[in-house]
């Protein structure tokens, strides 16, 4: 296979955002008859590699070969024509519709103009049967499970051009036994020629089903590995790098209170919480004054973890112990009642209420619990609001600006404020530090650490070993949506260890 | 390597794998609004019959479609606004603005036909209007329509706020003109148009590329724009559509009372989206059939024949009833969209 | 100078004025004291937009959750239905006691509909436009049946008070309406309602995260929502001094939605203003009484307020600023923030 020429070919592609290089200089080969995983963290650039293979981004330097010849893409339906097409996670297809129009729609087969319901379905099936699924082509798509509509997506897709096929992180949502039909389908496609990129968070997964991988790594290109010949481990550390020598020092602070914590109060407990789909059940025990990190890849559920514990979304097994009593998290109000606070990672959508202004942004959390009919008094309005915004140093220093108008870091430093001014024992921050520049990095880290020192739990959920190194008294570890491994953060811990349990589960 | 056999979920389980060509006995979701709508006409006739001397004459069904011709028409046409996801307020301003069109200028002596299509064509440009508003500057369809129901029934009213008479002889000729169907039996025109309209439009849904576009498009619009179907030219073409039945509604009117009169059709636009909906058009899009949307009209209109024949109800009771099934019908919308996702 | 033509109801406040003007000039009496009450266009502009005015506070509460409710002209007509049955049966109908009696007893009937559209938004959670309009069917139907399709005409002296009466020189209806007024800002402003239905409004999920129970308060907008239809149904039918089930707030849906859009409030919910709303209410009634002024038939406002909705709705959909203003600046990237 390694003397054919690549079906695609992409060369120095970059792509900048303002005051971002989202890819800078990347390289990139998909041959025909192989599954090739595309692999990186969060702002690695691989989403925005899809979206430039499939025309949503122009690029703004480096070129595209399809076939050997230069392509300019300049949306889906372009992509699809060159031959390229796309299967998302959450299937792009009109479930409404029955499965053989699915496949059809837009082509159907006519006689003077009258669509030929007969000859459109047993073609419909005939595709299908080739994949080897026997189903029901008239029924609506949406009677079938996700995994189905999936395959039916990709059926659509190869019938349409069969050149190169993306697989954008199907396997989210599916289990074992659909990720099983799911594989099976691909390989098929495999063995007839079809050059495949897929996108998967589950490594176990890359390793059973890909030939081939590409890291990205912070919009650059890492490298182009043979999948059998790259260990878990390895790919890992190419994933998340490698630069930890500058935080030997803080490490030894975090570690010096540990002793300090040892004696104080679990706060919250959970015994084989889970949620099916989302998170494995887990046990979970934060103290008062401790810093509990969730490393993990994106998509092991760290976020899952987080919300069950904010009662954002409910748990079907097991139990959580607040305070040493078992408390039932109706909806995020109960758990602020308990001094439960949740930031979420999705900042735009899920924090901060972009029209409002700082100072209601800031106030929103505690009025919501005051409940609307006692507000809290102007006077005290604003001199929570500047104490915070001095505190936190936000910048403009203007409660009345509109909150949207901010810099991410500063609207993160506000939802830390809306958390902080309520007086939570436990702060939940789910990836505060994700795209903000470094000073505010660097300031959020340190407010978290200052937090812990005054006797706030923390659980601290980031995509970088770093910060969770630095910040952590304890690290849990997540791997497939799955809690693996509790690590004390005593000095025999570093990356490397946490990258070990990541790429190969629990390890005694 | 596995071979998968696979039968439609339902209800959230998996069933054990039966032979899937098997049919199952069992209604499709998606028939379930439409045939509690057509047991509801039956019952409801059936009843009726029962209870009323001449009600089990054919005359009554006959009727039915006589007297519900325009509503008809006018349901056609949201139907297809409808199943993309979006509302036309407008429907009833443009009859007005029609049958008032149509009046002044067979007043002012225009040849008929003209008139006809010149009428035609002034809904279908303001349906047209609108849906460019909305694919265009994505103005919410509700918002759209309602200027475009401000500006049809605004003109309606600047043209002639009286009613005007037609005495154009093509009308009157039409207006009288009876069809037997059977012994005793007789129907207008008026109301084979109305029929005819149902059969086409079921057609195009049914069988043609736009038809089935338009269930795309209310299915999930951006699926349907990744997929390549023409989103923009399919939206703005069934609000053109809808304002044409609009307008031949209102022209329908105008034969039915040989007049025009800019207050005509007032609240129309509530009638139809209300048929539709009995009629298990789903108003998020999507779903449903033009057939639904006739037993709607039917059961709408039966609701009223009932009315006059018991006598001594009052008509406020329609609304009343329509409002009740409204509300029970959007819950059993409700309950099967649930059950599906 | 800048920063006040910026201001969103600049150009609502400046037609408005306009419209004012073209009174003062075309109308023989623009304010005359006659009796010791204040009598003029000026003056019937303002007691007349009471009802709308009512409807539209309600309404901008509604649409700031993002939701909207069409069934305020019926439960108008309920409202007004109820009160005039109630009246009529009314030994006699000039005690003042019975009669309030019977108002508070209307207004009761429009919190209980509008308690009905809640349950359905909040509770069974049917789109806002879906839920609405079964009462907008179904309550006029209420209202024929309550009034059993006759009008039914009072001739009670402490009922017609509340449309045609005055109080130290002032309509009492523009003084109810002014009472609302206060009332919404005060509930809206002085407590936190205001900020936790436009945190609703701006992003539900969000606002879920901050521990916001938003069923609560969506349920409340549209009990307060019912509450101020009744409350317009009552002056519009004590205007007539009868209970009209078929044009009492015929189209005011429409009206409201249309104040509250030009008084800034965007549909799709957020942040509201009760200032604009009330401009925008006044504003279509001048423009109602201007036009009617001025000599064109009074249906021709309609055409206006087509020409005024599009101009709205254009102003504030992105792509059409994008496609008219944007070739004036550089081109904007694709999206200003990374992807993840």
């Amino acid at each position: 296979m390694g003397e054919q020429s690549p079906v695609l070919e992409m060369t120095g592609i970059r792509k900048v955002f303002p005051g971002v290089v989202a890819l800078d200089g990347v390289d990139f080969r998909l041959f025909p008859g192989e599954i090739h995983a595309l692999m990186g963290e969060n702002g690695a650039g691989k989403s925005t590699l899809i979206k430039v293979l499939t025309g949503v981004y122009a690029i703004d330097g480096g070129e595209v070969r399809l076939g050997g010849e230069v392509v300019h893409i300049n949306g889906p339906l372009q992509a699809q024509q060159a031959g390229i097409s796309t299967v998302y996670q959450e299937v792009n297809l009109c479930t409404n519709l029955s499965v053989a129009e699915n496949i059809f729609i837009g082509r159907e087969p006519r006689k003077f103009g009258r669509i030929q319901w007969g000859l459109m379905r047993k073609r419909a099936a005939e595709l299908l049967a080739r994949l080897d699924l026997n189903i029901d082509v008239s029924a609506p798509l949406n009677t079938y499970s996700l995994a189905i509509q999936q395959m039916v997506a990709i059926a659509r897709a190869v019938d349409i051009s069969a050149r190169v096929l993306i697989l954008d992180e199907p396997t989210s949502s599916l289990d074992a036994s659909e990720v099983a039909q799911l594989f099976a389908v691909m390989r098929r496609l495999k063995d007839d020629g079809v050059a495949i990129l897929f996108v998967s968070h589950f490594l176990d997964q890359i390793y059973e089903v890909s030939d081939r991988l590409t890291v990205l790594r912070n919009g650059q290109l890492i490298g182009e590995f043979k999948t059998e010949e790259l260990p878990q481990v390895r790919l890992v550390e190419k994933m998340i790098g490698k630069e930890l020598a500058a935080l030997e020092s803080l490490e030894d602070k975090a570690r010096r209170t540990r002793e300090k914590v040892a004696g104080a109060e679990p706060i919250l407990e959970a015994r084989g919480l889970g949620r099916s789909g989302a998170i494995a059940p887990f046990d979970l025990t934060i103290h008062a004054g401790e810093v509990v990190g969730l490393a993990g890849l994106l998509g092991s559920g760290r976020t899952e973890l987080a919300r069950l514990l904010f009662g954002a979304d409910k748990p079907d097994t097991g139990e959580l112990l607040i305070e040493g009593k078992a408390t039932n998290l109706r909806d995020p109000q109960v758990a602020m009642k308990r001094g439960i606070a949740f930031s979420s990672e999705n900042r735009r959508t899920e924090g901060i209420i972009g029209e409002l202004s700082v100072r209601e942004n800031i106030i929103l959390a505690l009025q919501a619990s005051r409940g609307w009919t006692r507000p809290i008094p102007r006077r005290k309005q604003d001199e929570l609001v500047e104490k915070y915004i001095k505190a936190l140093q936000i910048r403009p220093a203007d409660p009345e600006r509109q909150v949207r108008n901010l810099s991410g870091g500063n609207q993160q430093k506000v939802l830390l404020a809306r958390w902080l001014i309520t007086e939570p024992r436990l702060l939940i921050i789910d990836e505060p530090t994700r795209g903000i520049d470094v000073g505010a990095k660097a300031e959020i880290q340190k407010l978290v650490a200052e937090l812990s020192d005054g006797g706030m739990a923390v659980l601290f959920v980031s995509a970088e070993l770093e910060e969770v190194l630095r910040l952590s008294h304890k690290i849990e570890v997540l791997r497939d949506r799955r809690l693996v491994e509790e690590l004390e953060n005593t000095s025999g811990v570093d990356a490397d260890r946490i990258m070990q349990t990541i790429a190969s589960g629990a390890t005694s | 390597m596995t071979t998968v056999d696979v039968t439609p979920e339902t209800g959230g389980k998996k069933d054990s794998p039966i032979n899937p060509r098997r049919r199952v006995y069992r209604p499709n979701t998606r028939y379930i609004p439409v045939l509690a709508t057509l047991a509801l006409l039956v019952i409801m006739y059936s009843s009726a019959v029962a209870t009323y001397e001449n009600f089990g004459q054919p005359s009554v069904i006959v009727n039915l479609f006589r007297d519900n011709a325009v509503l008809l028409v006018v349901t056609v046409g949201m139907t297809f606004v409808i199943l993309t996801g979006g509302i036309d307020l407008s429907v009833g301003a443009v009859i007005s603005l029609t049958t008032t069109l149509t009046a002044t200028l067979l007043q002012g002596g225009w040849p008929p036909l003209v008139v006809l299509v010149l009428v035609l064509l002034l809904g279908s440009l303001i349906g047209a209007g609108q849906g460019a508003v909305i694919h265009f500057f994505k103005v919410e369809p509700f918002i759209a329509t309602l200027a475009g129901l401000f500006l049809a029934r605004g003109l309606a009213l600047f043209i002639n706020q009286a009613s005007i008479p037609i005495r154009d002889e093509t009308w009157k000729a039409i207006s009288e003109y009876r069809i037997p169907l059977a012994d005793g039996v007789v129907t207008k025109p008026v109301a084979l148009v109305a029929l005819a309209a149902v059969l086409i439009a079921a057609a195009v849904l049914a069988w043609t590329r736009f038809g089935r576009n338009v269930y795309a498009i209310g299915g999930n619009a951006d699926s349907a724009l990744l997929m390549g179907l023409p989103v923009g030219r399919t939206r703005i073409a069934v609000y053109t559509l809808s304002g044409f039945c609009a307008a031949l509604g209102g022209v329908l009117f105008s034969i039915n009372s040989t007049s025009g009169w800019a207050l005509q059709g007032n609240g129309l636009e509530l009638d139809a989206i209300a048929a539709c909906v009995i009629g298990g058009v789903l108003l998020t899009g999507g779903s449903g059939y033009v057939f639904g949307a006739l037993l709607g009209v039917l059961v709408t209109g039966l609701i009223q024949t009932i009315i006059i024949f018991q006598g001594d109800l009052n008509a406020a009771w329609t609304r009343i009833i329509v409002g009740v099934l409204l509300f029970a019908f959007i819950v059993l919308q409700r309950l099967v969209t649930r059950k599906v996702k | 100078m800048t920063s006040i033509l910026k201001n969103r109801l600049f150009w609502p406040a400046a037609i408005l004025v306009a419209l004012l003007v073209v009174n003062a000039f075309t109308s023989n009496q623009f304010v005359t004291v006659r009796d010791g009450h204040l009598f003029g266009s000026l003056i019937d502009i303002l007691r007349g937009s009471a009802p709308l005015l009512l409807v539209a506070l309600g309404m901008t509460l509604v649409i700031a959750t993002g939701g909207i409710d069409l069934s305020v002209g019926s439960v108008m007509a309920i409202s007004g239905a109820v009160a005039c049955l109630l009246i009529s049966d009314l030994g006699d109908q000039s005690s003042v006691g019975p009669v309030l009696l019977i108002i508070l007893v209307a207004i009761g009937v429009s919190l209980l509909a509008g308690l009905w559209n809640g349950m359905l938004v909040a509770v069974i959670g049917i789109q806002p436009i879906i839920a609405t309009l079964i009462l907008m069917v179904a309550g006029r139907g209420i209202a024929q049946l309550i009034t059993d399709g006759q009008i039914i005409n009072v001739q009670s002296g402490p009922y017609a008070t509340i449309a045609t009466g005055f109080f130290l020189a002032l309509p009492v209806a523009f003084l109810i309406a002014v009472a609302a007024i206060v009332l919404i800002t005060l509930l809206t402003r002085r407590t936190a309602l205001g900020l936790l239905l436009e945190s609703v409004g701006g992003s539900p999920t969000a606002s879920r995260l901050a521990g916001i129970r938003a069923r609560r308060i969506t349920l409340m907008v549209y009990v307060v929502s019912g509450g101020f239809a009744g409350l317009a149904g009552l002056i519009y039918s004590a205007n007539i001094k009868s209970a009209d089930s078929i044009s009492a707030g015929n189209l005011i849906e429409l009206d409201a939605i249309l104040a509250v859009v030009i008084g800034g409030t965007a549909l799709i919910g957020g942040r509201f203003s009760i200032a604009g709303t009330v401009l925008g209410a006044v504003l279509i009634q001048a423009l109602t009484v201007t036009v009617v002024a001025i000599g064109v038939p009074s249906e021709a406002t309609l055409l206006f307020k087509a020409v005024v909705v599009v101009a709205l709705c254009l102003s504030q959909s992105p792509v059409f600023r994008e496609k008219v203003f944007g070739r004036l600046k550089p081109k904007p990237a694709v999206r200003a923030e990374v992807p993840a």
